[in-house]
């Protein structure tokens, strides 16, 4: 049995990287997501952990500063948000190209303008062909147990993770939360010693090398590779976890879609908003699913295929805009996957939502639902590229 | 108590409206609950109106909304009446309670019309008495599990008490305090 605790998401991110006790962070505060090197550097302040806390300048040092750790042969980690990730994203395809496993807490926040400091998905899905893993949270819960995995599955395929929860929403609240002892922690997550490191004295390696038109492309299709695997370990990692604590994990989570004729699929905090309003249409009568995405990357095409084939409709639900004058980028990518599988039966729509914070109601997931079963009637979809509760 | 209790908190920036609702949320989680304490965020300045959310609960509760239908509210600036729609989507069988030196009768008229239990606390004055400064945030808390009955209140008191020694423990004079500014009011909330 785990610990019983209540805990904001910040608190959790920070608690598990004490359990964890890495070697380095490098960090630079920006709302929401300060308190987690803030309450972590309490930790290294009181010695219950002997990281390396590096406090720089800005976040494209700090994420320079993982880099390095990193390179050398140790656990690196840092904490950000919104125009903090945009202002990391050259050393983020660094970190990634140089297959570096650095994990990243990501407390997600719009970007400007107009300037907002409130939830959105429009930081992390800026970076989403960065090449790092990304993991989406629901809950505090789900943000703890993310980061718990996230060493195991990127240095099994030598990536760099992010771990996503919703700024403020998860990252702010106080919710109960189920915490695993430290024994268990330490045992579950392991030492790190990578097979070659720059400063390692058996196999030293050298880090950031020019890639010449010869060889380029040949280390981009390794990197392609380890994202391609990096499905399976998720998988392993998700089930040797749950037989931990009891919480298993795969690439998606479905949620009554056993019957579903209408289906909603939706990342983050307002995934259990979600869930609320297929319970309520379930005592209705009708027949509501949702697929919860929490690998955004890698991105479970089968998966979702399998979940979504036999549905009449569904709606893909963006927390961000792609502004190309078509539509977000998880109904790109379910739209392609279902595609490419020659499933061409279900009826998709795409709802741009919960832009800089607009509160996602329950009421507000109904008339979603609503929308489908119109859809699921007529078999006619009209607009595909929808704005939820906005006024025009 | 009923499955699910919702609360929204009204304030000012600097009044302690997000304290209260987390050490109501913490109180809560101690006596077993599913607690979600969560303050909306914005441009955070002194004096203008905050607002502050609970949601206590014998499940885990999955949404993550604001709350628009609260079960009670609790107003921690009697100005705020002029200016914010406290009673907005509150249930006629919840209750409002409101820092304030009036009578509930006197308040009623200013509630749009809302027909579920009114209750005036001084939390100014308790405040000025127990603590010597005008902190509003533990009389009101004190106030609300009075009224909401969301926590037993001994049990309440004992938590508290453990919760102020861990937060001000060199400062014994806070602690006695405090908890005496959460018994008073508890005595002293008016309902009408």
């Amino acid at each position: 049995m785990g610990i019983r605790e209540r805990l904001s998401g910040n608190e959790a991110i920070a608690y598990a990287m004490k359990q964890i006790n890495p070697d380095v962070m490098g960090a630079f505060p920006i709302t929401p997501s300060t308190e987690i090197p803030q309450y972590f550097s309490t930790y290294v302040d009181n010695g219950e952990v002997d990281t390396e806390f590096i406090p720089v300048e800005s976040e494209h040092s700090a994420m320079s500063t993982c880099i390095g750790a990193q390179a050398a042969g140790v656990r690196a980690i840092s904490a950000t948000s919104s125009c903090g990730l945009v202002y990391m994203t050259e050393m983020l395809y660094v970190a990634a190209s140089d297959r570096l496993p650095i994990t990243l807490a990501v407390s997600t926040r719009a970007l400007s303008g107009p300037i907002n400091i409130n939830n959105d998905h429009s930081d992390a899905m800026g970076v989403r062909d960065a090449g790092w893993i990304q993991l989406f949270a629901e809950t505090n819960q789900e943000a703890y147990d993310n980061y718990l995995q996230a060493m195991r599955i990127g240095e099994a395929v030598s990536l760099p993770v992010m771990i996503c929860q919703d700024g403020f929403i998860t990252s702010h609240a106080i919710e109960n939360i189920e915490l695993a002892e430290d024994d268990k922690v330490r045992k579950f997550v392991g030492e790190y010693h990578p097979d070659n490191a720059l400063l390692g004295r058996e196999n030293p390696m050298s880090v950031g090398a020019f890639g010449m038109p010869c060889y380029y492309m040949e280390c981009k299709r390794q990197q392609a590779q380890a994202m391609i695997d990096a499905k399976e370990v998720i998988r392993r990692v998700g089930e040797e976890f749950g037989a931990m604590t009891g919480r298993s994990y795969g690439l998606i989570e479905k949620y009554r879609m056993d019957d579903a004729e209408e289906a909603v699929v939706i990342m983050g905090s307002s995934a259990g908003t979600a869930k609320a309003a297929v319970d309520e249409l379930r005592a209705e009568g009708k027949k509501a699913g949702l697929v919860k995405i929490r690998s955004f990357r890698p991105f479970p095409a089968e998966e979702l295929v399998e979940a979504l084939k036999n549905v009449k409709a569904f709606a893909a639900m963006d927390k961000d805009d792609s502004f190309n004058a078509h539509c977000g980028p998880m109904f790109a990518e379910i739209a392609a996957a279902l595609y490419a599988a020659g499933e061409t039966a279900p009826k998709g729509i795409n709802y741009i939502y919960g832009l800089g914070g607009r509160d996602v109601r329950l009421e507000s997931i109904r008339r979603v639902y609503a929308e489908l079963e119109q859809i699921a009637a007529t078999g006619k979809t009209g607009e595909t590229y929808r704005y939820l509760d906005v006024r025009e | 108590m009923k499955d699910m209790v919702e609360i929204r908190w009204h304030g000012r920036g600097g009044q302690g409206a997000k304290t209260a609702s987390l050490l109501l949320a913490d109180a809560a989680f101690n006596t077993g609950k599913y607690v979600q304490g969560f303050p909306e965020y914005g441009p955070e300045r002194m004096g203008a109106p905050i607002t502050a959310y609970d949601r206590i609960s014998t499940e885990r509760c999955t949404v993550h909304s604001n709350i628009y239908e609260p079960d009670y509210v609790v107003v921690v600036d009697e100005t705020l009446l002029s200016s914010v729609d406290v009673t907005a989507g509150l249930k006629a069988d919840g209750a409002i309670v409101i820092n304030s030196t009036k009578k509930p009768e006197e308040l009623r008229s200013r509630l749009k019309g809302y027909q579920g239990k009114v209750c005036t606390i001084d939390a100014g004055k308790i405040s000025v008495e127990t603590l010597g400064k005008n902190f509003p945030n533990t009389p009101m808390l004190g106030a609300i599990v009075k009224i909401s009955g969301v926590v037993p209140e001994k049990e309440f008191i004992q938590d508290m008490e453990g919760s102020f020694r861990h937060k001000f423990a060199s400062r014994h004079q806070v602690i006695e305090g405090n908890i005496k500014a959460l018994i008073r009011s508890m005595e002293e909330v008016q309902v009408g």
